[in-house]
């Protein structure tokens, strides 16, 4: 395909260039300018109806909306104009007059962007005399609910349902001021892609069931993080308050998850906050396991992976650091690991290319197997007899007792109590949410997530447990960051070769060779 | 105007000659007053022709904005490649209104053979013909014909036995004033809800299914029969003042004037005589006040204003005010302005499609200003309100619904201040109760 003609053109004196066909509005954020808008969204088709982004286009007779008029070559745009700038007032004038103004009781508050456009340039007082419409707030279903007269009938959520879900739920009903958004005929927002609208909506109109009235938007604090729930990986902002997670959010990124993220990975955080935790090494002591100090506890797990060979049992909610040293103890000691991974019914975006709720619900199967675990149903066939059974992360099921019982010991580095039979020491780590790292999602592209919280108790980062017993067992490496063992996994890979922190940010980047985790063509298409 | 009353004698019946003859109707009727002759030698020219024709003649649309027809046609390129689409705006939801419903009721085959001819010079082998649902009568009619059309091989694959298929349905609208906005209408016909795009793209790029486009109103096509057979010269000629207005225009009369109904007269005839003349002046012991001459959408002109105009595109732009789509509402000394306004404006409040959000909030909101003040709620302050909210809907939007909203609010509060005055002091109270919108 022929590239796009470039043209170049002036905002507020600034000139950008561009690539034929973009809007006026992406083409002031190019250069840092964000004209107001309320119903476009780059990810859903350009709407028009809000006329919130109107500027000024010298030679034009009218005020443009930037976000449904293309740049052209030697346009002159104005946004600040006293014409531009009344025209915009005006219609925030009008979205008020029916909202209610309810504010203090209002999810959104802080985060709602009538509040902030009104701030920027609204109006200090209204000049309505009359009363306001009034409607009852509706359940959507699923986790939405529509809080009808604080809508200004943007239409993103009608958009998304209808472009991007390709489940078309929503629509705009009757006209004029009585008009909302409806639902179509039985109908409702149950689609696992629907929690997506509450994002989408720039007011408290769509509000999430599972968040309304738990916590202030300024009382969060907000760690760029990734959904650990599947293995596609969408960039996601961990959302705590007073170190409890309350929320999951999509952080936009273009590769993965565009600007979206499935109700499954977003509801799916409470065990995060779990409060059945390993929150204390122990380790046994006289045929009973006992809290004890780190200290004592890694010299007993040493001391019983010592000289053995060892089987691991991973997780594949382990990130990549913490399963390039267990791999690398294995390597030290001798021994394989294998990894067993839930599974759950799949859910693809139809709008959005590659994007799906995955059926394996863990966040770094491809990590996993690329370090050479082996994902299995019955991942404790190859523990032999003798071996050391070092749990990482895993829970054991029923099915695994009788194989367990072949192990001569049991260690456990992992976020639950191990109860296990045979366990020696165990050795609490962080969760994703508590913890720097990596995963490989299912197209080999490495993401990086952030800790967001602090760890219960005297939890530790998981790669800094293992870093502290690969040294007791001899290994001269001495990690202190996360950033480190990644290095170290560059240098020991040659899939990670050339990837740091740094050149990941917080977008990730795909991993040597991720051509062959593309998604599979399918015949005749 | 034909019906229910003989012509008058000054007016210059083309489309209305046939009204009140239901002779008219069938296509036997319309063969022997002269139909389908246009048709047959329209088929037999170059589709070039046929617009250089229309563009000499100097139509121009009928149905409020006044483009130049043939323009508009030469937009269509015809063999481009993709199907081009002809659709007929006979929605006529413009209040005040009615000139279309009677080119339907007794000429349809007038309209018939007007989209026919239009069809091929666009290069439409479809066309939409979209009436309004409330004109169940003309529906009925047009239906009739359409059938007797098909029958007699006028339409279908081999219109009139030329090789060209041309194919026309009706689609009935469902109620919403917006569906005579043309991209609306294009999205009602698609069975999408009634709400203008954004243009560009313009119709004639990516109109109705995204394929080229025309869309004209009913007036303008029943025209064009008579311009292909007496020439645009002819039509030319049909002048009595500006160039750029030729033809004949039938206008709408409404309201409190002895005769209302539809009339016919060529463009450029005093609209003091009009009102007068042929149409009878107001009733009896009262006054004219204040005259809407295109539908509601237009401002309005005072009576002085009103008796000063020539009837074209130009001289009612000169008056302060539109042709618009004909529809001359007459409002005499006996109604209070205020009201007049506030019920135009409740239309559009009920009407507005909702998107925009001027529109949506500001139709609702003037409206409510209005009838407050007619309910002697108002203060002076409502009026800066008012003018500052109408400015602020106008131009802004997708549409025009929402200035033409802001329309009678600007001209009304203009010219007849002293009557908003007068219901804000107490001087003079409210015969009104107020409708909810």
């Amino acid at each position: 395909m022929a590239e796009p003609k470039q043209i170049t053109l002036t905002i507020e004196g600034r000139q950008t260039t561009v690539a034929e066909g973009t809007s006026i509005l992406e083409a002031a954020k190019t250069v840092g300018i964000l004209i107001p808008h309320y119903c476009y969204h780059p990810g859903l088709p350009v709407a028009g109806v809000c006329r919130m982004c109107l500027v000024e286009v010298e030679k034009a007779p009218k005020l443009a909306a930037a976000c449904a008029t293309a740049a052209t070559d030697g346009q002159v745009v104005h946004v600040h104009t006293e014409r531009a700038r009344e025209a915009r007032k005006g219609v925030l004038e009008f979205l008020l007059i029916n909202h209610p103004l309810d504010c203090p009781i209002c999810d959104q508050a802080g985060e709602c962007e009538l509040q902030d456009y009104t701030y920027q340039e609204g109006r200090n007082s209204s000049r309505l005399r009359d009363p306001k419409r009034f409607n009852p707030l509706e359940d959507f279903g699923g986790d939405v609910m529509y809080v009808t007269n604080r809508c200004i009938l943007c239409t993103r959520c009608v958009r998304f349902m209808d472009d991007v879900a390709h489940e078309p739920a929503l629509n705009v009903s009757e006209r004029g001021d009585r008009a909302v958004i409806g639902r179509f005929e039985g109908k409702d927002l149950t689609h696992p892609w629907a929690g997506n609208v509450i994002d989408l909506c720039p007011v408290g109109a769509l509000l999430s069931k599972d968040s309304l009235n738990k916590v202030r938007a300024w009382e969060m604090d907000r760690s760029a993080s990734v959904c650990p729930n599947c293995t596609q990986g969408c960039n996601s902002m961990i959302e705590t308050r007073d170190n409890v997670v309350v929320r999951m959010r999509p952080r936009p990124n273009a590769e993965v998850n565009e600007y979206f993220m499935c109700d499954y990975g977003r509801l799916n955080y409470r065990w995060l906050n779990g409060p059945d935790r390993l929150d204390v090494p122990m380790a046994r002591r006289g045929g009973e396991l006992a809290p004890t100090d780190w200290e004592l506890a890694l010299a007993t797990t040493a001391e019983a992976l010592r000289g053995k060979r060892v089987f691991a049992l991973v997780s594949p909610m382990l990130s990549n650091e913490a399963l390039f040293l267990v791999r690398r103890l294995l390597d030290r000691t001798g021994g394989t690991g294998a990894f067993r991974v839930e599974r759950g019914p799949a859910a693809p975006l139809p709008g959005v290319p590659d994007l799906s709720l995955r059926a394996e619900r863990g966040a770094n199967v491809i990590g996993a197997e690329l370090l050479g675990f082996t994902k299995s149903d019955r991942p404790l066939d190859d523990l032999q007899q003798g071996d050391v059974l070092l749990v990482a992360g895993a829970a054991l099921s029923a099915d695994d007792a009788g194989a367990a019982a072949r192990a001569a010991d049991v260690v456990v580095i992992g976020w639950a109590p191990p109860g296990i039979e045979g366990t020696v020491a165990s050795l609490p780590i962080a969760n994703v949410a508590e913890e720097e790292g990596t995963f490989t999602n299912v197209r080999g592209r490495v993401q990086r997530f952030l800790q967001a919280k602090a760890a219960p108790g005297a939890a530790r980062p998981s790669y800094f447990v293992l870093s502290d017993l690969l040294a007791l067992l001899g290994d001269s490496a001495n990690f202190f960051l996360a950033s480190q063992v990644f290095e170290a996994l560059g240098q020991a890979r040659p899939e990670y070769a050339g990837l740091t922190y740094d050149s990941l940010g917080l977008k990730g980047a795909p991993i040597a060779g991720a051509e062959r985790f593309a998604e599979p063509v399918e015949a005749g298409r | 105007m034909g019906y229910p009353y003989k012509s008058n004698a000054r007016e210059a019946p083309v489309l209305s000659r046939h009204f009140g003859d239901t002779e008219a109707r069938s296509v036997a009727g319309w063969r022997h007053r002269g139909g389908y002759r246009a048709l047959e030698q329209a088929l037999g020219m170059p589709q070039a022709d046929l617009v250089n024709i229309v563009k000499e003649s100097g139509l121009r649309g009928r149905g409020g904005a006044g483009f130049p027809t043939g323009l508009k046609w030469s937009f269509m390129k015809p063999g481009d490649g993709k199907p081009h689409y002809l659709i007929c705006n006979a929605d006529e939801s413009e209040p005040g209104t009615f000139k279309d419903r009677e080119i339907m009721r007794w000429t349809p085959h007038a309209l018939i053979e007007g989209c026919a001819i239009a069809s091929w010079a666009i290069g439409a082998e479809v066309c939409y013909i979209y009436i309004r649902g409330e004109f169940t009568e003309p529906l009925r009619i047009m239906g009739d014909a359409l059938r007797e059309a098909y029958a007699e091989g006028i339409l279908g694959r081999n219109a009139m036995g030329s090789g060209r298929r041309i194919d026309m349905w009706i689609h009935k609208g469902a109620g919403a004033y917006i569906c005579g906005e043309e991209t609306a209408m294009m999205n009602s016909i698609e069975g999408r809800r009634g709400n203008p795009r954004i243009k560009p793209p313009f119709p004639a790029v990516a109109g109705v299914f995204g394929q080229p486009t025309t869309i004209n109103n009913v007036e303008t096509l029943a025209a064009v029969p008579h311009i292909i057979t007496q020439g645009a010269e002819w039509y030319k000629g049909m002048s009595l003042s500006n160039p750029k207005s030729t033809g004949t225009k039938l206008y709408s009369v409404c309201g409190n004037i002895a005769r209302p109904g539809n009339y016919e007269v060529v463009m450029g005839f005093p609209f003091k005589e009009f009102l007068y003349d042929l149409c009878g002046g107001p009733p009896q012991g009262r006054k004219f006040k204040a005259i809407i001459p295109g539908g509601a959408s237009v401002p309005i002109q005072t009576v002085e204003e009103a008796e000063g105009t020539l009837m074209d595109y130009e001289g009612f732009i000169a008056g302060g005010t539109m042709l618009g789509s004909g529809g001359v509402i007459v409002i005499d000394d006996q109604q209070s302005m205020v009201k007049q306004i506030a019920r135009l404006t409740r239309f559009f409040a009920h009407e507005s499609c909702a998107q925009c959000t001027q529109c949506r909030e500001g139709t609702g909101w003037v409206t409510r200003i209005l009838e407050r003040i007619l309910a002697g709620g108002g203060t002076f302050e409502d009026l800066d309100t008012l003018l500052e909210l109408s400015h602020n809907m106008t131009g802004t939007t997708i549409c025009v619904l929402s200035d033409s909203c802001a329309t009678p609010v600007v001209s009304g509060i203009r010219k007849f201040r002293h009557e908003f005055e007068a219901l804000i002091t107490g001087r003079r109270s409210s015969t009104v109760a107020t409708a909810s919108v």
